[in-house]
Parts: C-alpha cells; structure tokens; sequence
C-alpha cells in the first residue's frame, strides 16, 4: 500500500503532502516563538530596569552570525537549484557549505554563552539574560534539529537522488523552507535581544 | 487522477503477511491499529483519573475519617492509618484534571476515533504520515508514564492543580517539574497529531468528496486538529519558561519580593505571575473545544444514522464549528476577571466569550432539531448520544453566568464552576465517548456489545452522573469553594449543603460499579457477541463501506463518493432506505 500525494501533487489543492505538513508545523512555531516573543514585551514593560541589549551583549559576533545564517538560507536554496538540475556534485558542495555555515552560527553562539558565564551571567541573573538565554536556547535546538536532517541528507539520506529524483527534491525542498524558518526567527531575535 | 490506491503494485513493501507480531500489533503504522493503542490506552488512563477522583470523594464525604482497606495500601506519606493528608489531596486534584483532560479525553476523542474513524470517512488508505501517527502514539504513551510516575517523585506528584499556577507551582516539590516534562512529550505528541489529520483531510480526501460532502465527524476533528496545531505551542512555551524557573532559577514568573515561609526569596524578581495564566489559558480555552468538539461529531454521525433522515442544517453546523474555531482563540482571558486585568479588557473577554456562545447553540439546537420526524432507532449508540444532548445543555448553559463579570466574580472558583465544566465534560463528552464505542465496536472487532449490559451502562451512568454533578451546582450558590480539603466542613455558611457531599461521593462509587457492566461487556463482546455484518446500522458514509474488521489499506476497491453523507430516506430511493455516498442513485 501506498500513500497517495506523497510524491506528486494533488491536482485541486496544488499540495504534495509533505509540503503542507512543513507549512502546518511552521504555523505551530509561529505560534510557539509567537508566546515567546509576547512574553519578552510583557516582561519587559513590567520591569523598571530593563538593561539595553548592546550593553550586555556582543553585538558584532551576533551580526556576524546573522550574515552566516543569511548566507545558509542562500546555499540551502541552491542545493535543491542542484537537485532540480540533476547535478549531484554541485548539490553536495552546497549542502555541505549550508552544514559547515551552521556549525560556524553554533560555534559562535558556543564562544558567546562561554564569555556570559565567565563574567558570572546566567540565566537567572535577571528577566532580560533569562529571556535571551531561553530564546536563543530554543532557537540553537532547532539550528541543531535542521543540522541533523541535512547532514542525513548530506550523506546516508543521498542515495535517493538517484533512485527518486523527484521525492528527494521534495525533501530538500522541505528541509530548505524548514532552515529559511529558522534564518527568519534569527532576524527577529538579533534586533529584539541585541539592538533595542 | 493517478490511482495509487488499487492492489496493482507488484512490489508491496508493507503487505499483511510479510509483518511480525510487533511491527503489526506494537510498532504498527497502521492507523487503524493505531487507534486502537489510542482508545486503549486512554481508556485506562480514563479509569485511572477517574479513581483518583473516587478517592478524593471519600476524603470529601467523610473528612479526616480513615479510608477502610483501600487506604491500608497507601504509604505513610499520602494516606498515614488510611487518613489522606491534605498534601495528597492537592496531588490527587491536580493528577485527576491533568489525567483526565490531557491523558484520558483527548487521546480517546482524537488519538483514538479521529484515528481509526477519519481515514475511513474520507476514503483514504491510510493517514498521510504513517510513521508519524506511530511517533505521536509513543511519544503519548511516554508522556502518560511519565505523568504517572511523578507520583514516586519526592514530595509526591504535582499538587498545584491541574492549571500550574506561579508562584506555587515554581516553588512546588519536584513533582511538577516532572509534570512539566511529561506535558512536553503529550504537547510533542498532540502537535504530531494534529498535522497528520490536517494533511490527512485536505490532501486523501477520495475522489468526489468535496469539502461539503464530508460527514460532519470529519469536520469536527479537523477544526480540533487546528486548535490543536496553534494553541499548544504557547503552553509548550510555557511550560519551558516555567522549567527554566524551577532548574535555572530564572524569574519569569517570580514578582519581585516575594517571601517563603518568612524567608526572602532568593531569586532576581521582577517575574509576573499573570503572564502564565495568559500563556496558560491562550491554550486550556482552546482545550475545552477540544474536549467537546470530536464529541459532537460522534453524536451527529450517530443521531443521523439513528433518525434515519439528514442532519438538519448541516452546513450550518459546518460554518458553526468553523466560527467557533476561530473565536476559541479569542476568549482565553473570561478565566482571569478577578486577576485584576482591567475593566475594559474585562468588557472584550465578557462580549468575545458571549459571541462564542451563539456557534455551540447552534450546533446543539441543529442536532436536537434533528430528531423532530425522525423514525428513531433508539439503539445503544443512540441512548449515549441523546442522553449527551441535554447534558452539554446543562453544562453550557451554566457556563454563561461564568463568562459575565458581575455573575463570575461571585460564583469564581467555587464549586458552581467544579459542576459547570463536568457537565460539559463527564456527562457530556464521556457519554459522546461512550456512544461512539457502542456505535464503531461492530466495524473494529466483527461484533456487537451485549444490549442488556449496553441498557444497565447506560441508564446507571446517566442517574449517577447527575448524581455527582448537580449538587456541585447548589453548592458552589451557597459559597463553597472548589479545592477544599474537607469539602467545606470547616466553613459555617457550608453547612447547610453539605450533606450533598455524601449524595455526590455515593454518586461517584456507584457510577465506578456501573462501569464494569461496560468492562464486562467490551471483553466478553469481543468473544461472544452477536456477529456483525459490513454495515450493521445501515450507515451511509464511507466507515462503512469497507470490509468488517476493514483490511490493511482499508478499501477493496477505491471508493468515489458522489453525494452529500446523510442520504437517509430519501424519497427517490428504490429500495432500501437509505444510500451510501459511494453509489449512485439509480435512475
Ligand atoms: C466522572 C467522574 C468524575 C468525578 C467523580 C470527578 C470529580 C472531581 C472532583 C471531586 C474534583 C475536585 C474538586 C476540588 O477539590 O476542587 C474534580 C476536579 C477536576 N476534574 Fe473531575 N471528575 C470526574 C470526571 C472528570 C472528567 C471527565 C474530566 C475532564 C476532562 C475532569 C476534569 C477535572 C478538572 C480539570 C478538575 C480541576 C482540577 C484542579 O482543581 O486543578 N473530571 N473532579
Ligand atoms: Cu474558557
């Protein structure tokens, strides 16, 4: 038995099945970083003393993380360009340049966490470290979650470029929508926590 | 259109025979098996919250007395000589709602009949993510265990209520934080779910079956699929602000100030205690459409084919559900008028929470108005479902004065609340719950329930459940306030309702001996029951046109549908009365 529109697409709804699935779970976090971010201007309209961002964080490292993230969402597109024209080699040079761009955000975000707890900044030091602590916790969680699928893709998961053309471009089409949610939540957390 | 469905494969990586016992049965991807894990396993969870519930009824009805036999089992920690301490009592409140809502009705009305039902219905194979569905069940099931083990916690299990309000619940015993991971894993699983029955619904629909042609079950699930999809994430979100209050001493809901047992507390401060709530019940309103919505969807499918005739207003059921969806989100903060909001943003929540009011009226006067000419059938299903009927009135209806400042500020947190919301959930959702088993066991298992036992079930709960639940009604009028270690017993004004303790206790251990006429009946059944045929009720819709139990891959032939769900008597028909919406009706 096979499911149908897993591959192709549904003539009245335009949709192949996995491409509504990734839009639905991206509503879902939406929704999740949605609370998230109302629970920052809650906290932060409640409370007299609220530090500016630049003064605590780093903002350079976070600028040249924003860049990194920008220029993932930019490899992870033409990787699935790759797939789409057929040319395995050029789809695992940007692939694995998506994956190395990543592992560069995580390093960085990495040196950033080690240089607050060495100044004695923790998550409960006040609201403002606790919300950015929690926010860019959850945000590396899903850089991490993205980095897995890729690197599967990447390698044991590539088998199927030849096998089935067409449900792998899918897949990375996927996973690509996926890593551009992950650049966008970037965007809003970089001028949110650094900048205002 | 391409057809994937028909047997034309000859390469079938997963057909029947090839499976084992544990990938057919444990690890399955089907989502008929599926949802049978679901229903059982939400049944003992069910059965599980609803004993804790008797015990705190013992507590409630004899206070301080000690509990004969059973409460010799209890450690000196809960229940010392059998006499509860109030400790446990917190513990037992707090696990009975979360079980219950969370472990019980959710994953019966959803996990199970959206699982088994909805592919069905809509003439599909299979749901569109398999593995996913198999995910979702464990992750479920992992939770569940969890939420079960934090009774062995230090301290005992979470004892904040079931609404894990800050900043008691932030400074509770570790029992919560483990009640904070397992919400993770049901929150992971839901969200699962719920993306599985979207894809589901808009992309397996069969041939011919246009949104307007879909049985009103099927619209129910997929509205609670979206409530589900969008107001989890925020209680997700705030489950993990409030783990990081408990394991990294952030203060996100701590006020400044605050002090513990004459000590200061020592954390930075400058939380806010109703940002939970907010977070909180942004999803536990959505919730309670959760809990009811599925149940409405089973007792119209069950009040069509019972009436013999078409559900009356069907669309208007359909933009009903729809509008209700939308406005659940809309309505969270009527929980919170005594939180000090605010006057005006009282005056939104009181007019929002009105304007919901108008699509539930609707949808339950369309099903009572479907009865009117109707030759009923009055069957087992059919009983449940029309007992459901005037006890979702009840609970609704009583809901109304609570979504009005003036009447809720009085009547908040008594017991009058405690009675409001179990009528919409016990003897309403449970009795919906209880007519959709009755109804689909003869499509699962080949065999009918036993009428006799189906008759004593029915009429046992219907008298029992009111039994339990009006007296809240009168005693939460007179002042009694909902989680009350002794019930009231140390309060004057209480006094002169509180023989209706006992009333309700005895209510709620007669209610749990009426349930093993159903338990006997579900395990016998399954043996000796009278055998059913494809389509014992002579129902119109797709469940039914599969073979009886219904096969890997459901359908012998694709079905294509080419009328609306509920051609019941219809006058052209030849013979018969009635015609399912894979055939045709002859010229
Ligand atoms: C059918 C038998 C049931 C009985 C006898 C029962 C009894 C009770 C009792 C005695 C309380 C505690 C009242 C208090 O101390 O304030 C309670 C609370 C509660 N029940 Fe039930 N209940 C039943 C079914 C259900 C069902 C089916 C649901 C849910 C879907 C449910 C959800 C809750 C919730 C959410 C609370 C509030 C817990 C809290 O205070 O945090 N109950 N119930
Ligand atoms: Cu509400």
């Amino acid at each position: 038995m096979q499911i149908p529109y897993t591959v192709e697409t549904r003539p009245d709804t335009g949709l192949h099945n996995s491409k509504l699935g990734i839009w639905l779970f991206l509503a879902s976090e939406v929704m999740l970083f949605g609370a998230l971010f109302s629970s920052y201007i809650l906290l932060r309209i409640n409370s007299p003393d609220w530090p500016a961002g630049h003064e605590v964080l780093n903002v350079p490292i976070a600028a040249f993380n924003t860049v990194v993230l920008i220029s993932s969402s930019i490899t992870v597109l033409l990787a699935w360009g790759a797939v789409k024209f057929n040319e395995f080699k050029k789809f695992r040079l940007y692939l694995g340049l998506t994956i190395l761009l990543a592992f560069v955000f995580m390093i960085a975000k990495a040196y950033e966490y080690n240089a607050k707890f060495s100044h004695g900044l923790y998550p409960s030091t006040d609201n403002f470290l606790g919300i950015y602590f929690t926010l860019t916790g959850l945000h590396g969680l899903h850089v991490v979650g993205g980095l897995v699928v890729m690197i599967y893709f990447w390698g044991p998961g590539s088998g199927m470029f030849h096998s089935e053309p067409k449900h792998f471009a899918d897949r990375i089409e996927v996973a690509g929508i996926y890593w551009h949610f992950v650049d966008l939540v970037w965007i809003f957390l970089f001028p949110v926590l650094y900048l205002l | 259109m391409n057809d994937v469905h028909a047997p034309t494969h000859d390469h079938d990586p997963d057909h029947d025979h090839e499976l084992g016992f544990w990938r057919k049965y444990v690890f399955s991807v089907d989502h008929k098996v599926i949802g049978i894990q679901y229903g059982i396993t939400a049944l003992v969870f069910l059965f599980t919250g609803f004993c804790l519930a008797m015990l705190m009824r013992w507590q409630l009805a004899y206070p301080g007395e000690p509990l004969p036999i059973i409460g010799g089992l209890f450690s000196e920690a809960t229940m010392p000589n059998g006499v509860m301490l109030p400790e446990f009592y917190n513990s037992l409140g707090a696990m009975h709602g979360t079980i219950m809502v969370f472990l019980g009705i959710v994953p019966l009305a959803v996990g199970a009949f959206g699982n088994y039902v909805l592919p069905l219905q809509i003439g599909a194979p299979d749901m569109a993510f398999p593995k996913l569905n198999m995910a979702s069940y464990w992750c479920f099931l992992a939770g569940g265990i969890v939420m079960l083990c934090s009774f062995l916690a230090p301290g005992g299990a979470a004892n904040s209520g079931w609404t894990a309000y800050p900043p008691l619940a932030d400074i509770a015993t570790t029992g919560q934080t483990v009640w904070l991971i397992a919400m993770v894993f049901l929150i992971t699983s839901s969200l699962l779910g719920s993306i599985n029955f979207i894809v589901t619904t808009i992309q397996l629909r069969a041939e011919g079956l246009t949104f307007f042609r879909m049985p009103f079950f099927v619209w129910a699930q997929l509205v609670t699929a979206f409530l589900l999809l969008l107001a989890f994430p925020p209680l997700e979100a705030a489950a993990v602000l409030q783990l990081m209050d408990r394991l990294a001493d952030t203060s996100f809901f701590l006020p400044s100030g605050l002090v513990v047992d004459g000590q200061p507390l020592e954390v930075a401060g400058g939380g806010s205690p109703l940002l939970w709530q907010h977070l909180f019940w942004f999803l536990a309103h959505p919730e309670v459409y959760v809990l009811i919505l599925p149940a409405m969807g089973i007792v119209a499918e069950v009040i069509a084919n019972n009436t013999r005739k078409p559900l009356f207003g069907y669309r208007g059921m359909v933009y009903a559900t729809l509008f209700l969806g939308f406005m659940s989100f809309m309505v969270w903060a009527h929980h919170m008028f005594l939180t000090g909001m605010g006057t005006s943003i009282s005056a939104f929540f009181q007019a929002t929470t009105m304007i919901i009011s108008i699509p539930s009226v609707i949808i339950l006067s369309n099903l009572f108005i479907s009865l009117w000419g109707g030759s009923i059938r009055f069957s087992i299903p059919m009983l449940f479902a029309l007992g459901f009927l005037p006890m979702f009135g009840i609970g609704g209806l009583t809901g109304l004065p609570l979504g009005l400042t003036a009447t809720d500020i009085p009547l908040h947190d008594t017991y009058y609340v405690i009675g409001h919301f179990h009528y919409v959930v016990a003897p309403g959702t449970i009795m919906a719950l209880f007519a959709g088993i009755y109804f689909w066991y003869p499509k699962i298992t080949g065999r009918h329930m036993n009428k006799t036992l189906g008759h004593i079930h029915f009429w046992g709960t219907l008298v029992c459940m009111n039994g339990i639940f009006f007296p809240m009604l009168i005693q939460g009028l007179n002042g009694v306030s909902r989680r009350l270690y002794d019930g009231g017993a140390s309060y004057e004004f209480a006094e002169p309702v509180l023989y209706l303790n006992k009333i309700m206790s005895h209510s709620s251990w007669t209610l749990g001996l009426f349930q093993f006429f159903f338990i006997v009946n579900f395990f016998m059944s399954l043996r000796t029951g009278e055998r059913a045929e494809e389509n014992p009720w002579q129902a119109t819709t797709l469940d039914w046109q599969t073979p009886t139990p219904p096969p890997h891959g459901n359908f012998t032939q694709t079905p294509v549908v080419h009328h609306g769900p509920y051609e019941y008597s219809h006058p052209d028909l030849k013979q018969g009365d009635y015609l399912p919406q894979n055939l045709e009706l002859e010229a």
